[in-house]
């Protein structure tokens, strides 16, 4: 993997609420290997953004999206299965949604969809996942008691777990700190950072100092659109031609 | 300092709270007073019988119900249990897959107007009177398993479990509807999120979260099968009998309580034995709920 190769290939995507338009003209592309941070403030789009990529569309009928989006080569539209898709795509959502069923259940789940059975197997892969996302030594004696009884913290790192249970080439997580401590926020921060060796990552935040540490590029939507998209070196450096970039940088408005 | 304990008095909000909290009260023990009220009648009436001709082993273990019998009058209610329980088995067999199929129908698949609709129309079902149904059964099931099953009598243990399972079906479906709608969207979203397909999702996720009510709804469906009794009747032959095929006619505990009830003296044995009757089905339906509240409870604490 030479990290430049392009994983997911977004060209003039729009996207609209019945008449209502949330998202317009968006081009960007997503490489292999990288974390492509997603900041700007609340109704930016970001989120629909992420729905349009593993067809989550399909469950609101008004949700009406354009524009072509290249995944692994192919318009994610024109994937005839779109549950295969989906299997490919990570997402951690802003508050953790522990499935209710065992921790353990939590993070075999995907992987039963893909027909593991084999006990031994699974036990391997709930162990594995629930490792990378530093959760294993927590509830490791207690992977049979329910995943919701876990607090807010550990059910997000759950969900991680979870999500890497799918073995995804793209893993998309949308604010994922917004119901979690500090503390948790930068342990799950430093599992992003060894996690990028081996997927993509799309990492919505709305904390502008997470994009700072962890994406290596980072994109800005500001109603509805993308008003840029650079390294997160030189944004973060001033080096931005739009002077709204800055002023929500510098968290003038947000 | 502007506040002062003059506002310290009770006033209207005050007194109007204590009544609703008085009355809200009487609401909820009003429940437990007709519970046990009924329990005392039914067991006062039954108690006399039960006393002095009540044999146990003839109860449990005959068939032979002849109460009028002149010289030697029996009371054996095997055969009405029986009865009682193979009809509400096959209605279970009949009422499970349709009401859990429709529930799932109506909570994940259908949208918008044709969910509307198809919700009325389940709870227009629910309100057709049990004498018509009894009428369906003895005209037109009973037509048709004469003609599909060549045998000479339709009025059996399938008649009355097709009717009865129909019966149930839709008021189970309604319990299982919201038992499926109380199992929040997110699950759902993040079960398809992770590439799992409509049906895996259901099955893995949304029935068993909603297993506490789809247990309720069909013990509550149970409850129905032992009490129900005018189409019964109507249904299922009223002969006494072991079944040993669905083709037999069966009679039923609620329908022998309701032909014979009125032909007796009060105060007899045979009103007695009727009484016990109902004691027992009291019972038993006092178990299935006890047993449905302890699978809950159980479910609910793992």
């Amino acid at each position: 993997m030479n990290g430049s190769e392009s994983i997911l290939d977004v060209r003039d995507l729009s996207i609209a609420y019945g008449s209502k338009t949330v998202l317009s003209g968006v081009t960007l592309d997503v490489r292999e290997n990288e974390i492509l941070g997603i900041i700007g403030p609340a109704g930016a789009g970001k989120t629909s953004f992420l729905q349009a990529i593993n067809r989550m569309d399909a469950f609101n009928a008004s949700m009406k999206v354009t524009g072509t989006l290249n995944f692994l080569g192919r318009d994610v539209r024109a994937w005839r299965n779109a549950y295969a898709l989906r299997r490919q795509i990570g997402v951690v959502f802003p508050l953790p949604v522990g499935l209710p069923l065992t921790v353990y259940d939590n993070v075999a789940f995907a992987p039963r969809l893909a027909g593991k059975r084999s006990r031994a197997e699974l036990d391997e892969i709930v162990e594995r996942c629930l490792r990378r996302a530093a959760l294993w030594d927590e509830v490791k004696d207690r992977l049979d008691s329910l995943g919701s009884l876990l607090s807010g913290g550990q059910q997000q790192r759950l969900t991680i777990a979870r999500a890497l249970s799918q073995d995804p080439v793209l893993l998309m997580l949308d604010e994922f700190s917004i119901a979690v401590d500090p503390v948790t926020t930068m342990r799950i921060e430093d599992v992003l950072k060894e996690l990028r060796q081996e997927m993509t990552i799309i990492l919505v935040t709305n904390l502008v100092q997470q994009a700072r540490r962890l994406a290596d590029r980072t994109a800005f939507f500001l109603d509805g659109r993308m008003v840029e998209l650079g390294s997160t070196e030189s944004l973060f450096n001033g080096e931005t031609l739009f002077p709204e970039t800055r002023d929500y940088i510098e968290g003038r408005f947000g | 300092m502007r506040a002062s304990l003059s506002t310290d008095r009770i006033d209207r909000a005050w007194i109007v709270d204590r009544i609703v909290q008085v009355l809200m009260f009487l609401g909820g023990i009003s429940a437990v007073v007709f519970i046990v009220g009924i329990f005392v009648f039914i067991t006062r009436e039954a108690l006399q019988f039960v006393f002095s001709r009540f044999d146990v082993v003839e109860f449990f273990t005959s068939i032979r119900w002849a109460p009028t019998s002149t010289n030697n009058a029996t009371y054996g209610a095997l055969a009405l249990m029986v009865g009682t329980a193979s009809v509400t088995g096959v209605a279970m067999l009949v009422a499970i897959p349709f009401s859990l199929g429709a529930a799932v129908y109506i909570s994940e698949f259908a949208t918008g107007r044709s969910r509307e609709t198809l919700k009325v129309l389940v709870e227009l079902l629910a309100a057709i009177p049990s004498v018509v149904w009894g009428f369906i059964g003895l005209t037109i099931v009973n037509g048709l398993i004469i003609d599909v099953f060549d045998v000479p009598i339709g009025l059996n243990v399938l008649n009355a479990g097709i009717i009865l399972g129909l019966m149930a079906a839709p008021i189970m479906t309604t319990i299982a509807e919201d038992a499926l709608k109380a199992v929040p969207d997110r699950y759902r979203e993040a079960a398809e999120a992770m590439g799992a397909t409509r049906w895996q999702m259901i099955r893995r996720v949304v029935l068993p979260a909603a297993k506490n009510g789809l247990v309720s709804a069909v013990l509550l469906g149970v409850g129905r099968g032992f009490g129900e009794t005018m189409a019964v009747l109507m249904a299922s032959g009223h002969s006494i009998n072991l079944p040993t095929s669905p083709f037999d006619s069966v009679r039923a505990l609620t329908a022998t309580i309701a032909a014979e009830l009125g032909e007796t003296a009060v105060g007899s044995d045979h009103y007695g034995a009727l009484f016990t009757l109902g004691l027992f089905l009291f019972l038993i339906t006092f178990l299935i709920n006890l047993t449905a509240d302890v699978v809950v409870r159980g479910i609910r604490n793992s």
